[in-house]
């Protein structure tokens, strides 16, 4: 499953980002990355953005971008 | 009296990641001993600061914020150009200590740079409120370079990180070492113990080259292809590449180095932070979050927000208004008085300072935008803005931070244009700039004012106006959507934004920000405006018509009445402004309108609004003739507007007036921020285009509408 389809307050650990290495390293240097587990804080109403959690850094990303997030669900430890 | 020449300069470039406080610990270190100078570029600008201490000649440079060393953005590829080409003695890479694991990730990006290198350890404060704590000298260990920790905020640690700066500066630098995990370690190893039995020649260490080899260092390669060595290099190479793959399970190399990094990061993290057991409690910004980006409260929330700073921006900037008003308009007469009745004290007065004083107007209402949008800023409440609206303006292949500048161009599009600089990507902030002028600026409104109060009745003309200025945004968007899915044709631009923590804003930094745009305001509008008022002004004026003006006054001496004089003096101005550079202009280009049903005076008003849109007010004033001292609420002009311009030849003026180019100061500013004389030559053909094929339209429905 894909970033895009978790919901409000769920989690889901990394497994795989299928986009250029130009937006991989991007979204590296905000910790988004194989292994990291991301919790979704908020959706914005016409479900087009999200905003996440990694650690301690929270990031807004589009729904598009998420799509490209492939994650398994996992259980939020906070 | 000591002499600058015998101190010793160190230079520095100071890298951090965005929001690590930078900006703040800057200040602390150079508190009150500083020359702050701006040395804008052309679209960001860094940041030099001098000061001194002890023996020492402190030459920071305050680098733009960066997440990585890649090219994402243009303050990233900045950065990446200053670390990789400039002259500089030391890095100072700057530390959140509450994010400190996100920020380790671009040290192990500058220690592969291998320069002389101190981290500060920044918010040490905000930390130890956190339950977090690090041991820096642990650390310092693991990365092979002095820690300091430091807190901006409360001042401390910023001498110990001086004294520190000073004893790396003076001591001998040695090989950074970015150490990788155990695997590539190993194989490292091995190819360096090929070279060493080999007593392979190099300039470069032997470490280096294994690191090259096994990154897949296209250069390095082809060096050793043509050597002896290669026969023994590449099945080691081999083996060594067969044994990566396998332990990381993938064969892009890209992505293993990337692991890397974050297994340096994670390493160290581990070994050096004690964090208390995050409590379940929620953090003040999780708690100011779940309101402020709420599904359902969160944009009515914001969109109060915005209105009161509106409300503030001019209400509250239009009390100083006044006074200014009454100021430039003393400083004229007495000028006048003081010269005499000439034509220097003409282009002195009704030149230079009416167009200056024109644009100083502003500068309350701008000092207060600014202020706003600082503390917006500053606080981390823009980056929640944009998450919010990102959805609905990417629609229109805005990007959502490009909210803030179309809002600020209901104002005035100078700041507007400014205000764009928030946005990162080119291509987004170029869209963005091109329509701002769609959202109908405050000097727009005696224009409207006049025309909508000559053609509709007193209780439709509000909503006549409101209808314009939300007819205009909506334009706006359209044609955001038109030039996205043409000119600026493009793959949509990812978005991806960190949220940051929400902080109170210093003081000092707000001041800072806030006195530093209004200068520049008052400085760079204020010479284009200068320059350009003198012009506007002659070629008004000129050529003079002598003999015409003899006859007149001729005429003018033997007149009765007093009604008969005026009239007179209605006809000479007629006839200067007719036969003016200006009015010749005007009357040339008068065929080209001729299909909006403007006539030559129509043509001369919008022409002469191209250097600021209260011109053509006056300018319509004096073409049909009445004296000057005009404004939209004399009854005189609407009445004469309403009997001499047909009603479809003024809803086409509406319409022109509110696609055109906003005027000569703001149409500068944009040419500076969009990056070259060429794009305000876009802009131009752009918005002439649609104004023109608008009130064309606009024109012709009204036609067939009231026949």
């Amino acid at each position: 499953m894909f970033l895009s389809e978790l919901q409000k307050g769920e989690c889901g650990k990394i497994i795989k980002i299928n986009t250029d290495s130009v937006l991989k390293a991007r979204f590296s240097s905000f910790g988004i990355r194989r292994g990291s587990i991301a919790y979704i804080i908020e959706q914005t109403m016409s479900k087009n953005t999200i905003e996440i959690r990694i650690q301690n850094t929270k990031i807004a990303i589009r729904i598009s971008e998420a799509k490209t997030i492939e994650v398994e669900k996992s259980e939020c430890k906070i | 009296m000591q002499n600058i020449s015998k101190k010793k300069l160190i230079k520095i470039a100071l890298v951090g990641q965005p929001n690590v406080g930078k900006s703040m610990l800057v200040n602390s270190i150079s508190n009150s001993r500083l020359k702050v100078g701006n040395f804008s570029g052309v679209t960001v600008e860094k940041t030099q600061i001098e000061f001194e201490y002890k023996d020492y000649l402190f030459k920071i440079t305050d680098l733009p914020g960066s997440y990585a060393l890649n090219e994402y953005t243009i303050e990233e590829k900045v950065t990446k150009n200053y670390l990789e080409d400039a002259n500089y003695d030391i890095i100072l890479n700057v530390l959140d200590s509450t994010n400190l694991e996100r920020n380790l990730y671009l040290t192990s990006e500058l220690l592969a740079l291998d320069k002389k290198m101190v981290l500060a350890l920044n918010m040490t404060d905000e930390a130890t409120n956190e339950g977090i704590s690090i041991d820096e000298a642990q650390l310092s260990k693991i990365i092979g370079k002095p820690c300091v920790k430091t807190s901006a905020k409360n001042k401390t640690g910023i001498n110990d990180l001086i004294e520190t700066l000073i004893i790396k500066f003076e001591s001998a630098k040695f090989e950074s070492k970015l150490i990788f995990s155990d695997v590539i370690e190993e194989e490292i190893i091995n190819i360096t113990k090929l070279l060493t039995d080999k007593r392979y020649k190099s300039d470069v260490n032997y470490r280096e080259i294994a690191i090259k080899l096994l990154k897949e260092d296209k250069k390095t390669f082809l060096k050793f292809h043509d050597e002896p060595i290669w026969i023994e290099l590449q099945p080691q190479l081999s083996d060594a590449f067969d044994h990566i793959y396998l332990h990381f399970g993938t064969k892009n190399l890209e992505d293993i180095f990337e692991d890397e990094k974050f297994a340096f990061a994670k390493g160290a993290v581990t070994e050096t932070v004690k964090s208390r057991k995050e409590t379940e409690e929620k953090t003040v910004t999780e708690k100011i979050d779940s309101l402020l980006i709420h599904k359902f409260f969160g944009l009515p929330i914001f969109l109060f927000l915005m209105w009161g700073l509106f409300q503030i921006t001019f209400e509250l900037g239009n009390i100083p208004m006044d006074i200014i008003d009454a100021f430039f308009a003393t400083l004229i007469d007495s000028t006048k008085e003081i010269l005499g009745d000439n034509e220097i004290s003409s282009v002195i007065a009704d030149g230079a300072i009416a167009g200056v004083g024109a644009v100083i107007l502003f500068l309350p209402n701008i000092v207060i935008l600014f202020f706003g949008i600082a503390l917006l800023e500053t606080t981390g409440y823009m980056s929640r803005v944009a998450f919010l609206l990102d959805g609905f303006f990417h629609k229109f292949g805005l990007h959502g931070k490009s909210f803030i500048p179309l809002v600020t161009g209901f104002g005035c599009s100078v700041p507007a244009y400014m205000a764009a600089r928030t946005l990162k990507n080119d291509r987004d902030r170029l869209l963005t700039l091109f329509i701002i002028g769609f959202m109908s600026c405050g000097a727009r409104l005696p224009i409207y004012v006049l025309f909508t109060g000559a053609f509709f009745g007193g209780d439709n003309a509000g909503n006549i106006l409101f209808l314009i200025y939300i007819g205009g945004a909506l334009l706006g968007l359209v044609a955001a959507k038109v030039l996205k899915m043409t000119v600026f044709k493009s793959e949509d631009e990812p978005f991806v934004m960190e949220m940051p923590k929400y902080r109170m804003p210093s003081t000092k930094l707000i001041w800072h920000t806030v006195s530093n745009q209004a200068w520049m305001y008052l400085k760079k509008a204020g010479t284009y405006i200068l320059a350009a008022s003198v012009l506007i002004w002659f070629a008004s004026n000129y050529p003079k018509h002598l003999d015409y003006e003899e006859q007149i006054d001729r005429k003018i001496e033997v007149a009765t009445s007093e009604e008969e004089k005026f009239e007179l003096k209605s006809e000479l101005a007629l006839y200067n402004l007719e036969n003016s550079y200006l009015g010749k202009v005007g009357k040339f280009s008068e065929p080209l309108f001729a299909p909006l049903g403007f006539d030559w005076k129509m043509t001369i008003a919008l022409e002469t609004g191209l250097a600021a849109k209260e011109i053509v007010v006056s300018t319509l004033g004096i073409l049909y003739g009445l004296g000057d001292e005009l404004d939209e609420t004399s009854e005189g002009l609407i009445e004469k507007i309403r009997n001499n311009i047909p009603f479809a030849s003024a809803i086409a003026f509406i319409v022109f007036v509110m696609i055109y180019l906003p005027c000569l100061a703001a149409s500068m500013v944009f040419a500076r921020e969009a990056g070259g004389w060429k794009y305000l030559a876009y802009l131009f053909v752009f918005t002439t285009t649609t104004a023109w094929v608008l009130s064309f339209i606009a024109y012709n429905v009204t036609i067939f509408l009231i026949t």
